[in-house]
C-alpha cells in the first residue's frame, strides 16, 4: 500500500511534481501514466526516499520509507536498470545488496534463477544487454520479497518477447497479493498490464480509476452501423434523438447503445450488415483528458516543422 | 558491522583499487629506488630518504578514494546504496571507514615495501628503525594515506564527478600548497597551517630520521610549527570537518 498526500517537488521555477494524492493498493498492478517528463520519476524517487519533497508526503504501509527497518524486506524497486556498476558481476552486485538488508545469501541465488541470469551471474554487469540489465534489476527488487515493488518504464527499450515477459511478471506479482506500481508513457502498454491507473500530466493528478473506467469516461461510446437503407435507419435514429454522424461506407451513432439501434432497425425493416460498438483506445482517452497538459507538445511540433522545413524540395 | 561488509564487498568487487594500490605501490618504490640507489658517500641513505617518495603514492590513494565515492554517483549506484540503506550518514561513514582501512594497510605495505627496498640497495646505510622519529617515517606513512583517503572520500561526495573531484585533489594536493608559499609576505605564514604541508611535518619531524641533515640532503622538511603529534592531530581534524560538511550535504541533498 502506497499513499501519497499533496506530494510536490519543485526544482527551481518549475514545479516538477504539484500536490499529488494518490493511493496504489496490493494485489494489482497500477500502472503510472504520464508523457515524458510528467514527474514519473521523481515521484517514485521521493516514494523511496530519494529525493526530498518540497512539501506533502508518501507513506508506504504507514510509514515513511526513512523509518522502514531493513527497507529492501518491503520494498523493491527498479528505477534504472543501467544503476549497476559496469565492471561488477551480477552476483556481486545482489551479494552487497542482500547483505545491507541481511537477506541470506542463498536469496541472491535464487532471485537470479527467477529471472533466468544464474549461467551470467559471474559476468561483469557492463557487458549485459539493456534486456539482461532489466532482469538484474528485477532480481535486485524481488531480493528482500518484498510486498510494495515500483518499476520505472521496465519495458523500454525491450524486444517483444522481453515486455511479454515483463508484463506476465507483473501479474504474477500482483496475483501473489503484492502492490505494484509500473510507471510508463506508453499507454496501450498500460492498457495490457495494468488494472488500476494513476494518470498524471505536468506533475498534476489527472485521474486515477480502473483502466476500464478511464477509457470509458474519456471516449464517447459509439456505435458503428451499416446498412442498405442507411436513410430511413437515420431518419429513425435521429427522431430517438441519437446523433448521428456519417462514415465511410455507414454511420457512427453516439447517444444510444446497440441493442437499441438494432430495435429501431428492426421497427424500420431495415437490414443491418454491420452494428459494432466502437471501444475507444486508451490513447484516444489519454489525449482527451489530459488535452494541454502534455508539456512541450506544441513546441515540439514547431521544432520538427524548422527541421523537416529545410528539406522540403 | 552490516555496512562495513557492503562497503567492503562494493569496494573489492570492481578492479579500480587494485589497480591503485598497485600503481601506488610501483610509483613509490620505483622512486624510492632511484633516490637510495643513487644515494653517495656525500649524501648516504637514510630512513628518511627511504620515504621520500610516499606523496607519489598519496596522490594515487586519493585517486583511489575519490573514484570509489564518484563511481557510485557515476553509474547511479548510489542511489540503490541509500535504498537499501536510507540512513545516509551511516553508509557513508562506512563507506568511509572501510576506504580508509584500506589506504592504512596499502600506505603500510608501500612504506616498509620501500624501506625494505633500500635495505637491499645500500646494505651499508644505517637504515635501522631505532627511534620513535624513524618509526613515526616509516609507519606513519599508512596512517598520512588513510587520512587523505577521508578527504578524497569528502572531496568526491561534495564534487560527485570523477573528473572534477579527482582534479581538484591532484591540482591542490601537487600545485596550489607549493604555489601560495610564493605569494609575498604572507605566503609562507599561510603555507604553515595548509594540511599537506601539517602531515609532512607529522612524517619527518624536525629531521631526526635524516640522520640529523636538513633540507640540502633531501626533501624540505615541513615549515609547521606544530609537533608531529598535533600536526597528526591537525590533519585528522581539518579531514573530519570535511567529511562531516560531505555528509551533512549529503544528507540534504537530492540522491
Amino acid at each position: 500500500m502506497i499513499e501519497a498526500q499533496g506530494l510536490t517537488k519543485r526544482y527551481g521555477k518549475t514545479l516538477a511534481v504539484d500536490d499529488l494524492t494518490f493511493s496504489v493498493t496490493p494485489g494489482r498492478v497500477t500502472g503510472f501514466l504520464g508523457p515524458n517528463g510528467a514527474g514519473k520519476s521523481t515521484t517514485m524517487r521521493m516514494i523511496l526516499g530519494l529525493d526530498n519533497p518540497t512539501s506533502g508526503q508518501v507513506r508506504i504501509g504507514g510509514k515513511r520509507y526513512s523509518e522502514l527497518h531493513h527497507p529492501l524486506r518491503t520494498v523493491g524497486a527498479l528505477l534504472d536498470a543501467k544503476w549497476v556498476h559496469p565492471n561488477r558481476s551480477a552476483r556481486a552486485h545482489l551479494t552487497w545488496m542482500a547483505r545491507s538488508n541481511k537477506l541470506p545469501l542463498r536469496r541472491v541465488d535464487e532471485v537470479l534463477d527467477l529471472v533466468g541470469l544464474s549461467s551470467v551471474a559471474g559476468k561483469r554487469a557492463g557487458g549485459f544487454s539493456l534486456g539482461m540489465s532489466q532482469r538484474l534489476g528485477i532480481a535486485g527488487a524481488l531480493l528482500g520479497d518484498p510486498e510494495v515493488l515500483l518499476f520505472d518504464e521496465p519495458v523500454n527499450g525491450l524486444d517483444p518477447e522481453g515486455i511479454l515477459w515483463i508484463r506476465k511478471f507483473m501479474h504474477r506479482l500482483a496475483d501473489e497479493g503484492r502492490t505494484v506500481f509500473v510507471s510508463s508513457h506508453l499507454l496501450s502498454e498500460m492498457a495490457l498490464t495494468a488494472s488500476e491507473l494513476v494518470v498524471i500530466g505536468k506533475g498534476k493528478l489527472i485521474s486515477q480509476s480502473s483502466t476500464e473506467e478511464f477509457v470509458a469516461r474519456a471516449t464517447d461510446s459509439t456505435v458503428k452501423v451499416r446498412s442498405p437503407q442507411l436513410e430511413a435507419l437515420r431518419e429513425a435514429l435521429e427522431r430517438a434523438s441519437a446523433q448521428v454522424e456519417p462514415a465511410e461506407d455507414g454511420l457512427v451513432v453516439s447517444g444510444m447503445d446497440s441493442a437499441k439501434i438494432g430495435e429501431i432497425a428492426m421497427q424500420q425493416g431495415a437490414v443491418l450488415h454491420e452494428l459494432s460498438p466502437q471501444r475507444g483506445s486508451l490513447e484516444q482517452a489519454f489525449m482527451q483528458i489530459t488535452g494541454d497538459s502534455v508539456e512541450y507538445h506544441a513546441d515540439l511540433e514547431a521544432e520538427a516543422r524548422d527541421v523537416l522545413a529545410p528539406t522540403a524540395p | 558491522m552490516t555496512l562495513l561488509a557492503v562497503e567492503r564487498i562494493k569496494l573489492l568487487t570492481t578492479r579500480s583499487p587494485w589497480w591503485c594500490a598497485l600503481v601506488a605501490l610501483v610509483v613509490t618504490a620505483g622512486f624510492t629506488a632511484l633516490v637510495v640507489g643513487n644515494a653517495d658517500e656525500e649524501f648516504p641513505a637514510t630512513v628518511a630518504s627511504t620515504q621520500f617518495g610516499y606523496s607519489f603514492g598519496l596522490a594515487v590513494i586519493m585517486v583511489l578514494a575519490a573514484l570509489a565515492v564518484t563511481t557510485e554517483y557515476r553509474f547511479g549506484t548510489i542511489r540503490t546504496t541509500f535504498q537499501a540503506v536510507p540512513n545516509r550518514a551511516a553508509a557513508l561513514l562506512a563507506k568511509t571507514t572501510v576506504i580508509a582501512v584500506l589506504s592504512l594497510i596499502i600506505g603500510e605495505i608501500t612504506a616498509f615495501v620501500c624501506w625494505g627496498i633500500s635495505l637491499l640497495l645500500q646494505p651499508g646505510a644505517d637504515l635501522a628503525l631505532n627511534s620513535t622519529a624513524d618509526w613515526i617515517n616509516v609507519a606513519g606513512v599508512g596512517v598520512v594515506y588513510a587520512v587523505a583517503s577521508v578527504i578524497a572520500v569528502a572531496v568526491g561526495i561534495l564534487v560527485r564527478h570523477s573528473a572534477g573531484a579527482i582534479s581538484l585533489l591532484l591540482i591542490y594536493n601537487l600545485a596550489v600548497e607549493s604555489l601560495i608559499q610564493l605569494i609575498p609576505s604572507i605566503g609562507d605564514d599561510i603555507y604553515k597551517w595548509l594540511p599537506f604541508n601539517v602531515a609532512n611535518k607529522f612524517l619527518t619531524g624536525a629531521g631526526e630520521s635524516n640522520a640529523g641533515r636538513m633540507a640540502e640532503a633531501g626533501a624540505p622538511l615541513s615549515s609547521s610549527p606544530l609537533s608531529p603529534g598535533w600536526a597528526l592531530a591537525y590533519f585528522a581534524a581539518f579531514a573530519a570537518v570535511l567529511l562531516t560538511i560531505a555528509i551533512t550535504t549529503a544528507k540534504r541533498r537530492d540522491a
